[in-house]
C-alpha cells in the first residue's frame, strides 16, 4: 500500500492557467448540492410564481372588466387598460424572489470554501489567488445566466399563456419583450456577481447575505424616507430600481434610468464588489 | 530543500512566529516539534504563502512558493484543520485540486487507491471519520508527485494501523529522495518517525539536529541497578563525582560510573545483579527539558518536569 509510483510519475507537464483553474471551479460548482438546490429554487421561482402571478392576473382581470375595454383595476376612470398593462412584466415578476436564490448562491460558491477551510487548498494550489477568483466569478456568471435567461423565457410563455383570456397578452414579438426577458437573466446574474463579489469581501456566510439583501431589498425602502427631490435622484441608482427597469415592456417610469443604462448601474455595484473582493483576496492572510 | 531566514509573523499583539530560521534537507523526514501553540501550524502557512510574514522569508527548492508555476506539482500539503470542502465528495475534491494544476484524472484514481478511499471516495466528506479525512489529505497532498512535503499533524485522529501507514509512507517518501517536513506535539511519533528534529516553542527556534544528538543532549548517564546486595554494592561503588540513589530496597540509581564498569566490578565482587540498565532518555524526556520555558499554557503542576527515576521509587 505504500509503495509509489517512482518520482515524477508520469503526469506530463502543465502549469496552473486562468483555463485550468476555471475546469477547476466548473468541478467544484456541479459537484455540491447546495449549488443545485439554488438553481432549481431559482427556476421554480421565475417559472412557477411568473405563471402564478399571470394566471391571478388574468382571473382579476376578466372579473373585472371586458377584455381590452376601458375601466380595469388602473389608476382611475378615463384611462385605457392596455395604456398601463404590461404582461410581461407580470409574467417576469418573479424576477424579485428569484434575486435572493440567485444571490444565496453567489454568496455560497465563496463563503462555502472559507467556513470549510477549503479556501487553503484553492489558493495553495493556485498562489496567485486573482484566478480563482476570476473563475468563480465566470464559471457562477455563465451558469448563473443561462439558467435565469432560460427560465424567463419559460415565465414569459407560460405566464402569456395565462393571460390569453384577456386578450391582451404579449409575444416575443411584443416590443422590447425579447429585452425583458434577456435583462432578466442578465440582472439575476449581475445580483449573483454582487454576491460573489461580497463573499470574497467578508467571508461569512451569514454576513455576506445579510449585506447583500441589505444593498438589494433595504436601500431602496430607506431611499423612500428621503424628502423629495433627493429621494428619485438616491432610488434610481441602487442596483434594484436601475436594473429591474428592464423589465418594462411600456410605461417607462420618467425618474428612473433607462433600461441600459440601468443595467449598467447594477454592473457597476457588481464590479465594485468583485474589485473590492480581490483586492481583498490578495492582500489578506487566507 | 526548505530554508526558512527570519521568519515572523504576528497577529496583532500576539507573536507567533518569531525570527524563526532552519533548513529542511531531503531524504529524511524531519520532524517539527513543539507543543501546543509553538507557532507549528502557522510556519506551515507561511511555508505556503497562504498568510504573509511580518519579516523574513522562505524558499522552497531556491524558490519563493508563489513563483512554482504549478505548485502541487512541487510542493504538496497536509494542513492540520482539514481544508476540504465538507460537501464534496473525496473524488470531486481530488478531480478539482488536480484540475487546477494540469495533474490528469487518472493520477487522481491512483491516490484513492493509495490511501485507501475507494470504498468512500463517492460519497462526502462531511460524514468521513478524521483518519479518512487524514488519509484524504495525504492523497491530496501527493496528487502532483511532489519532490516537497508538508504535512501539519498527519497522525492526529489516525488508529494504531493509520500511524504506522503514515509512518512508513513517510519514510518511503523521503528515501525516495523527496523533503518530507512533518509538524507533530507528539515526541514517542517524532522518535519513531524523523530522522531530523526542529524543535520550536513561543515561535522561536529552540533546537535542532538529529533525533540521536538531542536525546544525547538531554541524558544524565545514570544507570540502574538491581540486586539482592544492594548495600555491599553501594558501598563499593562509593567514590568521587559518583552519586548513589536508593530508589527501592534492591534497587540503586548510579551517576559518574558507567554499566561496564559497575558490571565488572560485581562480577570480580561475585554480586549478582539482576538488572543493569543504562537510562537514555526519552525524546519525550527531551522535548521537556528544551522546552521547559517554552511552553505556552502549563498544566495545573507548575512545571512539566522530566518524570526522572528518581521521583519513582518514593525514596528520600
Amino acid at each position: 500500500m505504500t509503495t509509489l509510483a517512482p518520482q515524477r510519475a508520469d503526469l506530463g507537464s502543465g502549469r496552473v492557467t486562468q483555463l485550468t483553474v476555471i475546469r477547476s471551479e466548473w468541478i467544484k460548482l456541479r459537484s455540491l448540492r447546495s449549488t443545485w438546490y439554488s438553481l432549481l429554487a431559482t427556476v421554480v421561482i421565475i417559472v412557477g410564481l411568473g405563471t402564478l402571478f399571470s394566471a391571478l392576473r388574468a382571473h382579476r382581470f376578466t372579473q373585472d372588466s371586458q377584455p381590452g375595454s376601458i375601466r380595469g383595476p388602473g389608476p382611475g376612470p378615463g384611462v385605457l387598460v392596455r395604456d398601463f398593462f404590461d404582461p410581461t412584466l407580470v409574467s417576469l415578476r418573479g424576477i424579485f424572489l428569484a434575486q435572493l436564490a440567485i444571490g444565496v448562491l453567489g454568496v455560497l460558491v465563496i463563503t462555502g470554501e472559507y467556513s470549510t477551510g477549503m479556501i487553503r487548498s484553492s489558493m495553495a494550489a493556485v498562489p496567485h489567488r486573482a484566478p480563482v477568483l476570476i473563475a468563480k466569478a465566470l464559471v457562477f456568471a455563465v451558469t448563473a445566466l443561462i439558467v435565469t435567461t432560460v427560465s424567463a423565457f419559460a415565465g414569459f410563455l407560460l405566464g402569456q399563456q395565462a393571460m390569453t383570456s384577456t386578450h391582451l397578452q404579449a409575444s416575443l414579438s411584443t416590443p422590447h419583450a425579447v429585452r425583458a426577458i434577456v435583462g432578466a437573466g442578465l440582472y439575476l446574474t449581475l445580483v449573483g456577481l454582487l454576491a460573489v463579489g461580497l463573499g470574497f469581501l467578508l467571508r461569512s456566510t451569514a454576513g455576506a447575505i445579510a449585506t447583500l439583501f441589505g444593498i438589494v431589498l433595504v436601500l431602496p425602502l430607506l431611499s423612500n424616507a428621503l424628502p423629495s427631490p433627493y429621494s428619485t435622484d438616491v432610488a434610481k441608482y441602487l442596483p434594484l430600481n436601475a436594473g429591474t427597469q428592464i423589465l418594462s415592456t411600456a410605461n417607462p417610469d420618467p425618474n428612473m434610468l433607462g433600461p441600459w443604462a440601468g443595467l449598467a448601474i447594477t454592473a457597476l455595484y457588481a464590479l465594485a464588489a468583485l474589485v473590492a473582493g480581490v483586492i481583498t483576496l490578495k492582500r489578506r492572510d487566507t | 530543500m526548505i530554508e526558512a531566514g527570519g521568519l515572523t509573523k504576528r497577529y496583532g499583539p500576539k507573536t507567533a512566529v518569531d525570527d524563526l530560521s532552519f533548513v529542511v534537507r531531503p531524504g529524511v523526514v524531519t520532524g517539527f516539534l513543539g507543543p501546543n501553540g509553538a507557532g507549528k501550524s502557522t510556519t506551515m502557512r507561511l511555508l505556503l504563502g497562504l498568510d504573509r510574514p511580518n519579516a523574513g522569508g522562505c524558499l522552497i527548492n531556491g524558490r519563493r512558493y508563489v513563483d512554482f508555476p504549478a505548485p502541487l506539482r512541487e510542493v504538496g500539503a497536509l494542513l492540520e484543520a482539514r481544508a476540504v470542502h465538507t460537501g464534496r465528495s473525496a473524488r470531486n475534491h481530488l478531480l478539482a485540486m488536480a484540475a487546477t494544476n494540469a495533474i490528469p484524472r487518472k493520477r487522481v484514481e491512483e491516490m484513492i487507491g493509495l490511501v485507501g478511499l475507494d470504498q468512500v471516495a463517492g460519497k462526502r466528506v462531511g460524514g468521513f471519520s478524521l483518519g479518512m479525512g487524514q488519509r484524504l489529505g495525504v492523497a491530496s497532498a501527493l496528487l502532483g508527485d511532489p519532490g516537497v512535503l508538508l504535512l501539519d499533524e498527519p497522525v492526529n485522529g489516525l488508529d494504531p494501523e493509520g500511524i504506522l501507514w503514515i509512518r512508513n509512507l513517510l519514510k518511503t517518501l523521503a528515501a525516495e529522495g523527496r523533503t518530507v517536513f512533518v509538524s507533530s506535539h507528539l515526541m514517542s511519533e517524532m522518535a519513531v518517525t524523523a530522522t531530523e528534529l526542529i524543535v520550536v516553542g513561543r515561535g522561536r527556534l529552540i533546537a535542532s539536529g538529529t533525533v540521536a544528538e538531542l536525546i544525547h543532549g538531554a541524558s544524565t548517564g545514570a544507570v540502574m541497578v538491581r540486586t539482592r546486595e544492594a548495600d555491599r554494592l553501594a558501598s563499593l561503588l562509593a567514590g568521587d563525582g559518583r552519586h548513589i540513589e536508593r530508589v527501592h530496597p534492591d534497587l540503586l540509581q548510579v551517576t559518574g560510573i558507567d554499566s561496564e564498569a559497575i558490571g565488572l566490578l560485581a562480577a570480580r565482587e561475585a554480586i549478582a545483579l539482576i538488572e543493569l540498565t543504562p537510562q537514555q532518555a526519552t525524546l519525550e524526556e527531551a522535548f521537556m527539558e528544551i522546552t521547559r520555558d517554552a511552553v505556552e499554557f502549563h498544566g495545573g503542576s507548575a512545571t512539566p518536569g522530566v518524570p526522572s527515576q528518581a521521583t519513582v521509587g518514593g525514596v528520600q
